[in-house]
């Protein structure tokens, strides 16, 4: 039984999932290669027309060896035309899954979109539910109408190719039809100007090997944005990136976005940058979205005990602390998750009531909502009771006054 | 054409005070590029191009920089472990570290650590991490054979590691533990001075939290001095006493931490720190966007090698490579804005 516990499979159970995985994938499997899907299928509508993507209730599983990964467990928020959303959270809390979901590139068959929708604005009133899109009518979607920029420019380019030859594919496959060779390269080349890339042309003719490591994320960008995406996912777009460049980079994208007015979807883990680019903010943990609202209102007044442990464990510059904060305890086994709140176990602000089930989403402002039990109005009288550090008890009087005045 | 001629002894020997516990002066280490027909070499990477600095007993000092200006070489060349120094003084305890013969190197190397970056490859994933940790004691006979499974576990404890652990692999832990061996490898040798490269950067941030914390106890603990290397700015405030710049192998600009945060003096800096991301979104800041990229460093510009990309750049700035000076006490910086005080 020890054992047990400690993640240990014996190999007749360990045939016995994957049998049971091999059952479920086939038939998800089956089901996006038929050919020919109508339209009607997947067309469906837009619960504000001003989102550009909305996703609700999204669950996306990784049917493993060891068991069922629950990545994506009931995502659900919009993305309004022309905004940033950033989405943070630590490595392993889904916000990847959550992007690839949208893109339709999860490792498949291990990894499927369970349940949930993404629904994708096309524009003119249509609406596309992307779990149901087939595979040949995706490969139109990506590249034009949304696209990704991923966070290591050194791995994501193919080395023994030009960069020139790698743009010119993009524009080929989704946007290629009645184009000449000549007019491809011309605009790949207005692509790599656009990016900021001086010498356009020298660079169009160049190996990814020969360029610095602001320049090929910058060639990552150009590739990404080279079809006029209304949709660009940023997965860690400045990570590998010193801060200079990465202050380059930002700029970069911020005005780009402008110029071809789409949305982007921020993913990331260094709360600065989201500060600096972000309208609104996501923050998810173990898979589930924990708190959203504006960047003020994230920022201002956090309010679950998680954001406010992941605010305080960052040094910031120019505040002085003598000892960091550190979140105890580690993320739960994504196998085995608990039937009560996620974080319940590393909370230092738990109440008696944490014991009960997941917590829903409840809302302190129209857009500010957080899954906490703290907030719920039976319970505010007993958070006050519990013992905390004081800075955290402020956050969260300032949170749930909030939280009480638009109540009324 | 490069140059691949080396000036050598372009500095002042310094002389030992008793309260650094290192002194370097004038570093240089230039790695050589071999190319055509002979392979002869035909210039030289300079990666480390004239650092001074002095470094006092349990205080941190945090080098900053972009990627590629010689942060971790210089580390590297500190402890030796970057071949032969090409030119310069490295003080270590009042001892030229370069001069030791390979015994006397040998235990010497009890007293200097280092923390690695990248906690995934630094970890031999053939050895179990009781061996890790415990490998270098028994090699330096440092405890009795009859002691060595305690004193394991007393340095395990200390890092926040379960003694149940030792017989576990590095693949078995996150990158949060590992980064906690990797500490307690360098520890159980009970050095005086760690250089500890990036030893964050491939961390979340919660553990990043934990990890700093856990260097600032045992700093206390045992007296430790650091050298922190590290391109994020925020850590390197919170953790560093003292801060040195660099760019392009030099050592641009070096103070107290108050002093650089306060009163960026270095174009460079002043550029650096407008561009570090603050997490407070009403916050608006005039950010000074350094244009281009870094010049290579196998053929850098001349005069200031900074000259490039400064908004403050005059002619004497192309022509005159400048001098260290101190503009305050304790505030270094090399700069020809500074020439007139």
């Amino acid at each position: 039984m020890a054992k047990k516990n400690d993640g240990y499979l014996s190999a007749a159970e360990s045939r016995r999932i994957s049998r049971e995985n091999r059952r479920i994938t086939d038939q998800l499997e089956k089901k996006r290669k038929r050919k020919n899907v109508p339209e009607s299928e997947y067309l469906t509508q837009m619960r504000d027309p001003e989102n550009a993507v909305e996703f609700d209730d999204l669950h996306t599983y990784f049917f493993t060896d060891a068991g069922t990964v629950k990545s994506v467990d009931g995502v659900s928020f919009d993305v309004p035309i022309g905004k940033t959303v950033g989405v943070v959270g630590e490595s392993g809390c889904g916000k990847s899954v959550t992007s690839l979901s949208l893109m339709q590139l999860l490792q498949r068959p291990q990894g499927q979109i369970i349940s949930g929708s993404i629904r994708l604005n096309m524009g003119n009133g249509k609406a596309y539910e992307i779990s149901n899109v087939p595979q040949e009518k995706m490969q139109k979607l990506r590249g034009n109408m949304i696209s990704m920029i991923f966070q290591e420019p050194m791995t994501s380019l193919n080395p023994v190719f030009r960069i020139g030859a790698q743009i010119d594919e993009v524009i080929a496959l989704h946007d290629g039809e009645g184009k000449s060779k000549e007019e491809i390269k011309k605009r790949s080349i207005e692509a790599l100007d656009m990016v900021g890339i001086a010498n356009s042309e020298g660079v169009y003719n160049m190996f990814p090997h020969e360029l610095s490591g602001g320049m090929r994320q910058r060639v990552m960008i150009a590739m990404a944005l080279v079809c006029s995406p209304r949709i660009i996912i940023a997965d860690e777009p400045t990570t590998a990136l010193d801060v200079t460049i990465q202050a380059q980079i930002l700029d970069l994208l911020r005005n780009l976005k402008d110029k071809i007015n789409s949305s982007i979807m921020l993913i990331t883990h260094d709360l600065g940058v989201i500060a600096e680019m972000a309208d609104y903010v996501v923050v998810m943990y173990a898979g589930r979205v924990i708190e959203k609202g504006t960047a003020e209102e994230i920022f201002a007044h956090p309010a679950h005990p998680y954001t406010i442990g992941l605010m305080a464990s960052k040094p910031v510059v120019g505040r002085k602390v003598d000892k960091l904060y550190s979140i105890p305890g580690k993320v739960p086994n994504p196998i085995n998750m608990p039937d009560y709140c996620y974080f319940r176990d590393r909370c230092e602000m738990k109440l008696p009531c944490c014991d009960g089930e997941y917590p829903c989403m409840i809302s302190l402002s129209p857009t500010h909502k957080v899954s906490c039990y703290r907030f719920y109005e039976e319970h505010l009288k007993e958070a006050e009771a519990v013992d905390m550090p004081e800075e955290i008890r402020e956050q969260l009087r300032a949170s749930a006054q909030i939280a009480a005045e638009t109540e009324k | 054409m490069a140059d691949n001629t080396i000036t050598k002894g372009n500095y002042e020997p310094v002389v030992y005070d008793d309260q650094y516990i290192l002194m370097v002066n004038g570093l240089k280490k230039y790695f050589p590029i071999k190319g055509g027909l002979l392979n002869r070499v035909v210039g030289h990477v300079k990666a480390v191009d004239g650092v001074t600095f002095n470094l006092k007993r349990g205080t941190t000092m945090g080098l900053v920089g972009e990627s590629g200006c010689g942060k971790t070489t210089t580390g590297r060349t500190i402890l030796r472990l970057a071949g032969e120094k090409t030119d310069g003084q490295v003080l270590f305890n009042g001892k030229e570290v370069y001069d030791l013969s390979p015994r006397e190197m040998r235990d010497m190397r009890t007293k200097m650590q280092i923390i690695f970056q990248d906690p995934f490859s630094s970890l031999s994933p053939r050895l179990p991490v009781g061996e890790i940790i415990g490998e270098a004691v028994r090699e330096h006979n440092l405890v009795p054979k009859a002691e060595f499974d305690d004193y394991i576990d007393q340095v395990m404890d200390k890092c926040g590691l379960q003694p149940f652990h030792k017989d576990r692999y590095p693949h078995e832990f996150s990158g949060g533990q590992r980064q906690r061996i990797c500490i307690a490898r360098a520890l159980a040798l009970n050095p005086e001075f760690v250089v500890c490269d990036e030893p964050v950067s491939a961390l979340d941030v919660s553990i990043q939290a934990q990890i700093i914390n856990l260097l600032n106890d045992l700093q206390e603990q045992f007296k430790l001095t650091y050298l922190f290397i590290s391109h994020d700015l925020s850590v390197v405030e919170h953790i560093s006493d003292t801060i040195g710049v660099m760019y392009l192998g030099d050592l641009v600009e070096y103070g107290s931490k108050e002093d650089i945060f306060r009163n960026p003096l270095h174009p460079y800096t002043q550029a650096l720190f407008s561009a570090i991301p603050i997490p407070d979104p009403t916050a608006k800041m005039n950010r000074i966007v350094l244009e281009g990229s870094i010049p290579s460093p196998a053929n850098p510009p001349t005069g200031c090698k900074f000259h490039t990309r400064c908004r403050m750049c005059t002619q004497k700035c192309k022509e005159v490579t400048p001098v260290q000076r101190e503009v305050e006490p304790g505030h270094f910086v090399v700069c020809h804005n500074y020439d007139r005080q």
